[in-house]
């Protein structure tokens, strides 16, 4: 695997008011791999990806994307780095006053000006590869299960094909046999298009399906990086309590079955 | 062989009469899809009997540039070709494979005559007029079945939320009702003194100001200020909490959205919009007293020895029968159209509006309603 680093965290510092989410973290993302984000509730999983998508300003760190530091870059140069890069929000975050069709085609029309049939086309298509049925296009986001909402934002993150795809909790929601589809479809698409994914996630099985690397956060910072194997002889008391808990030991034990069939 | 340089993606194509070669080259991604459609949809797909995609040039693909691919393969195919596609790689042939699912456009929206949607929209909006004063009745009767329970067991009743909505609807909106009141007293007191003084009537400016706000304008100007002012925030509070299902957790929890979110400001309301009306009154009666005082030279003294000949005291109850009614009013409809809330971020903002409109509506409406029957009353 490549090792280019495309976003690079140093010495991130987020605050509240007196609370400190976040303390000289620092976290690498490589081009090409999946990397998954664990941690706690209220470790400020949300927070991280919120900084790095320029929603959230840090109070100290630096923050490199494509080789950029965030805080340097022109206007300009943001709305660039913004169409290379796709966000699922944890539910979808759907335009309500738009069909489905019409938020996936959002950024087409915005960004590339392109014909009718051509954005009809390219909708029909997205949609149907994130599992919706092709009668969803036309309905608006208010007519759709928590899922299929879930399912219409991925569709829409994906439209542009971008090297980055960053998901909060993709898989929160969706039944299992829709979840083990999604991870599928994440190993495809970034098999083809060299994707980088950052994924907020607790669903262990797509940490054991699909994560190439897991970045543990904990006590303000990312306490640990590595595999999944490199997670099973952690020592730290909750990281071993969550990958050797039961549902930890469920998903391993589903990795190391061969699959029936 | 003809190149069709487009951007960073282009297309060769190599044709003899029965036959055809496509070669895609450079990066199709979506950036280039206008591109690679156009030069596509030159290819003359008529009388092939084979067509190749030859892919091993390519070097991006993504699942627009697949998609593209894919409909020109099937196009061919529909006109009798038999289609290959070589070269691809295994992640390619998957990508290929995954857009085929996507060939499904959806269907058209049927198109009306312009003519027959006015129609189909007034018929629509008129149906609608009705159910929502249908419904709007049996909230009424839903209101008075809670207010008269909790009138029979006190104790129910959200004595703190009540006092908050009383707070917020009543003590709060009092500067910007005596204000707005103070001014419309002295305008209406100029112009009238100005027109009375042609006949020598000027000293009846301070019936007119008198009977016109303690009769009319005072509750009426109130009460327009709290349907836009109380009125709209009820539809946008209840409203929110029905989009975040916070009143479908209610229900489930035993709880009566009635009696916790609706009773408090129905409450809040009856009680506040007589004693907002009844600073509104004061103010306005102040402030024309100011402009009597500057204009014409009469003395505040005077002016209150007018005022104590020019009323008697049903011009003051008048308004303090309408006062409740209209309190009722706004927050049965405010609550109304927060409660009708559905779908999307988007439905708030036109129950809100329509709140405010029908409130002012619906004022103004039994205010007509109320003169007419104090006319027959004689008082």
């Amino acid at each position: 695997m490549a090792r280019d680093v495309v976003i690079s965290v140093r010495g991130l510092r987020n605050q509240f008011g007196p609370q400190v989410v976040h303390d000289r973290l620092d976290l690498d993302i490589y081009s090409g791999e999946v990397l998954g984000i664990v941690g706690g509730s209220g470790t400020g999983k949300s927070v991280l990806l919120r900084t790095i998508l320029g929603l959230n300003k840090p109070a100290t760190g630096r923050i490199e994307i494509f080789g950029q530091a965030r805080s340097e870059m022109t206007p300009a140069e943001e709305h660039a780095v913004e169409r290379r890069w796709g966000v699922l929000f944890q539910d979808g975050a759907l335009f309500s006053s738009l069909t489905v069709a019409q938020n996936i085609q959002v950024a087409l029309k915005e960004h590339l000006h392109m014909p009718q049939h051509l954005m009809d086309e390219i909708a029909a298509v997205k949609i149907a590869l994130v599992g919706l049925p092709p009668d969803a296009g036309p309905k608006f986001p208010s007519e759709l299960s928590g899922g299929m909402r879930k399912r219409a934002g991925l569709a829409r993150a994906l439209v542009l094909d971008p090297e980055i795809v960053f998901l909060d909790e993709p898989t929160a929601g969706l039944d299992p046999i829709g979840a083990s589809a999604f991870d599928e479809l994440i190993k495809n698409l970034q098999a083809t298009l060299g994707l980088t994914v950052f994924m907020v996630t607790h669903d262990l099985d797509s940490l054991y399906a699909i994560c190439d690397r897991i970045a543990v956060l904990a006590e303000k910072r990312v306490l640990v990086t590595g595999t999944i194997e490199d997670m099973l002889t952690q020592e730290h008391p909750w990281i071993r309590e969550y990958f050797h808990g039961p549902r930890g030991r469920a998903a391993m034990a589903a990795k190391t079955q061969p699959p029936r069939s | 062989m003809v190149g069709v340089a487009q951007g960073e993606a282009w297309l060769d194509v190599s044709e003899d009469a029965s036959s055809l070669m496509l070669r895609p080259q450079g990066d199709w991604i979506v950036r280039h899809a206008v591109a690679v459609d156009k030069a596509l949809a030159a290819i003359d797909t008529i009388g092939r009997r084979t067509a190749t995609f030859d892919l091993s040039h390519l070097r991006k693909l993504d699942t627009t540039g697949a998609w593209l691919i894919y409909r020109t393969g099937r196009t061919l195919e529909r006109a009798g070709a038999a289609v290959t596609i070589a070269g691809a790689t295994a992640p390619q042939a998957t990508l290929l494979n995954a857009v085929a699912k996507g060939d499904r456009l959806a269907e058209e929206r049927p198109h009306y005559n312009p003519f027959v949607n006015v129609v189909v929209r007034m018929g629509a909006a008129l149906e609608e007029a009705g159910q929502t004063t249908r419904e709007l009745v049996a909230f009424l009767g839903l209101i008075l079945e809670t207010l008269g329970k909790t009138v029979l067991n006190p104790l129910r009743m959200r004595a703190t939320s009540t006092v908050y909505h009383m707070e917020q609807t009543g003590l709060n909106a009092v500067p910007i009702v005596s204000l707005i009141s103070f001014l419309i007293g002295a305008v209406l007191a100029y112009q009238g003194a100005e027109q009375l003084k042609r006949f020598g009537g000027e000293i009846f400016t301070v019936n007119l100001v008198a009977v016109s706000f303690l009769r009319e304008i005072g509750i009426l100007l109130t009460a327009i200020m709290v349907a836009g002012r109380s009125g709209s925030a009820f539809t946008a509070q209840i409203g929110s909490m029905k989009l975040r299902e916070e009143i479908d957790a209610m229900r489930t929890l035993g709880l009566d959205p009635m009696e916790v979110l609706v009773l408090p400001r129905v409450i809040a309301l009856i009680v506040m919009v007589p004693i907002l009306g009844f600073i509104g009154a004061m103010m306005g009666l102040f402030g024309g007293g100011l402009v009597v005082w500057l204009e014409l030279g009469m003395s505040p003294q005077m002016y209150l020895v007018r005022l104590n000949e020019a009323v008697d005291i049903w011009d003051a109850g008048v308004a303090f029968i309408k006062a409740p009614v209209f309190g009722l009013l706004i927050a049965m409809i405010g609550c109304f159209e927060g409660m009708k809330v559905e779908g999307s971020a988007e439905s708030v903002g036109q129950r809100t509006t329509a709140s405010v409109v029908e409130g002012i509506f619906i004022v103004i409406v039994v205010d007509a309603l109320f003169s007419i029957m104090f006319v027959k009353l004689g008082i």
